[in-house]
């Protein structure tokens, strides 16, 4: 019997399914009101005001998903603002990156400005891109953009630093010019570092979408948790952050399969061929 | 008469240094020319400097003083009658090994379907038909260096460059290659005329590669063999391959120090030529004026150290 339950690679996804649900449970039975007795709250409700109930959290979500169907609008929008900010970002982020990385005079002047935007903390931002481009779309998309652009344009710098000194040489004997030098080996080259970047500037992206929501709009994920919080609501809030990572984990499996898709050309660790 | 393929005149390479310090002169007053079709091996020490001369006949590195020129004419940058083969890894890993020997040929303006068939027909020649669709680190560092090799030849230079390219090999892949790469050499001489026929497109990347009325006004030395500089470190190699053998003394400020002619049959097969007796001769009379430069390189070495 043992033998069977017994963690290991096979029933690895089981085994995640089942601490899932233990979670679950020890949050139902922590929360709901005189299930258990309560010890740290003075009150039986308490603890579900400060934490909601797993039940009336699903609950929320089947209402969002299936009895009034509302949220695909709200969803609709925040991928809408990710995609936008996550695009503009790595295009950006990608030609600064590969202009600053071939013309070091720039580079050298550009500097501590660069260093300067890079350290500041730029959430700070959304408050001014409210007020520049408004509670819309736009506004979320500045602050997406401002975190996806620093990670794609240090990753395409270094990426465009770092092409090896012989192919480069190699491309030039083979009568490569400067246009084709970046286009066949400058841009394939940096393109493989914002490829392995992709996770990271794709979750911040929805960052920038969601803080700039939650900080002030009339629609979206972040606007419906600003909401149930206005009310106290702790059940919706809790199943719009459900939602968000749902969310998130389908995002980060695309980009996943793009990249495998892309990538091909790169050797996998002890990958080995089916001749 | 017709001049050299390519000639040193006197080159030096000085590398600046960065704090005002002296720079570091790599080689000093080389003279060297490789006449067409012939095949001149450079060997000499580790660190003599081989490869900053290679960079010069290529127009990667400009001299510090002195000339190069390739048939006759001063270069101005890179130099265009020539192809280069690294020690390195040199082939760009995002495209397939297709792709990679087709590189060069787009680059120069060829089209599309022109491009690939002449591309496979060298891949064919190296022995890699079935790998063309295989990306780099698919492939075995041997096939590598073949797909390099037609990635150079595909473009028809007139001079080849050969920056010990199969030292990271095995030795038997190594005397495979070394074979190949000499059976090509003078294939491409004796059969010159039959390869133009099947592709048209052949014809046209020498033109786009800037070779004006001077590169048509040597159409008839065509005939001839590629002009080979071929740098090693490794004299077995160089005798077995070469027509003429030339030493560079130990760095820093190489210079030449001794220059052998190879005076073996063609063809030669790189295995067997070495138990030739004339070989071995020749094998003495060039170690003996090689050790004393490997032994002063090596004493320098450990002065450093």
């Amino acid at each position: 019997m043992w033998r069977f339950i017994k963690p290991g690679r096979r029933n690895l996804r089981a085994w995640q399914l089942v601490l899932l649900a233990l979670l679950f449970l020890a949050w139902h039975v922590l929360t709901v009101p005189g299930l258990v007795p309560h010890f740290l709250f003075s009150d039986d409700n308490q603890a579900a005001f400060f934490f909601g109930q797993p039940l009336k959290v699903l609950d929320r979500i089947g209402h969002w998903f299936f009895v009034d169907a509302d949220i695909y609008r709200h969803l609709a929008v925040t991928l809408w603002e990710t995609v936008l900010a996550f695009g503009i970002g790595t295009v950006l982020g990608l030609g600064m990156g590969l202009w600053l990385a071939l013309s070091p005079l720039a580079a050298a002047i550009l500097d501590p400005y660069i260093k300067a935007m890079n350290a500041m903390p730029r959430v700070i931002l959304a408050p001014i891109f409210a007020v520049w481009f408004g509670l819309g779309v736009a506004s979320k998309v500045a602050l997406g953009v401002t975190l996806v652009f620093f990670i794609v344009f240090f990753n395409v710098y270094q990426g465009v630093k770092e092409v090896s000194p012989v192919i480069l040489a190699n491309a030039r004997m083979l009568g490569a010019n400067r246009r084709q030098l970046l286009r066949h080996v400058y841009l394939p080259s940096a393109t493989s570092w914002v490829f392995s970047s992709l996770h990271t500037s794709v979750g911040l992206a929805f960052v920038g979408a969601v803080v700039g929501e939650y900080l002030g709009s009339a629609q979206g994920v972040g606007y419906l948790i600003l909401q149930a919080e206005g009310s106290f609501d702790i059940d919706t809030v809790m199943a719009g952050i459900v939602v968000l990572t749902v969310f998130a984990l389908v995002l980060d499996a695309i980009v996943g399969r793009v990249e495998k898709a892309l990538m091909k050309w790169q050797p996998q660790a002890g990958e080995s061929e089916k001749v | 008469m017709t001049p050299a393929a390519l000639s040193l005149e006197g080159v030096s390479c000085t590398f600046a240094a960065r704090d005002g310090a002296p720079g570091f002169t790599a080689v000093r007053d080389v003279t060297l020319a490789v006449e067409a079709g012939e095949f001149v091996s450079v060997v000499g020490p580790t660190g003599c400097g081989k490869s900053t001369l290679l960079n010069m006949a290529a127009g990667l590195l400009a001299p510090s003083s002195g000339h190069v020129r390739a048939f006759g004419e001063p270069l101005a940058g890179l130099n265009r009658r020539a192809g280069y083969m690294f020690q390195a890894e040199s082939l760009m890993p995002w495209r397939t090994a297709l792709g990679n020997v087709m590189a060069g040929l787009s680059f120069r303006g060829a089209g599309e379907a022109d491009a690939r068939a002449l591309a496979m027909q060298w891949l064919q020649r190296v022995g890699l038909a079935a790998f063309g669709d295989r990306y780099p680190h698919q492939l075995s560092g041997g096939m590598r260096k073949r797909v390099s090799l037609a990635q150079m030849l595909v473009l028809d230079p007139d001079i080849i460059l050969m920056d010990e390219p199969f030292s990271a090999l095995d030795i038997q892949t190594r005397q495979l290659m070394e074979n190949e790469v000499l059976a090509l050499w003078q294939g491409l001489s004796t059969t010159n005329a039959a390869m133009a026929e099947p592709a048209g497109a052949r014809s046209a990347a020498p033109e786009q590669a800037g070779l004006g009325p001077s590169g048509a006004a040597s159409a008839p030395s065509r005939a001839v063999r590629k002009a080979v500089l071929f740098i090693t470190h490794d004299l077995d190699e160089a005798i077995a391959m070469s027509d003429r053998v030339v030493i560079l003394s130990a760095g820093p400020a190489s210079r030449v120090v001794g220059e052998f002619r190879i005076d073996l049959a063609r063809p030669r097969d790189v295995a067997e030529v070495r138990s030739d007796p004339r070989f071995v001769e020749l094998h003495k009379a060039i170690w003996d004026v090689l050790r004393e430069q490997v032994l002063a390189g090596y004493q320098q070495q450990l002065a450093k150290a």
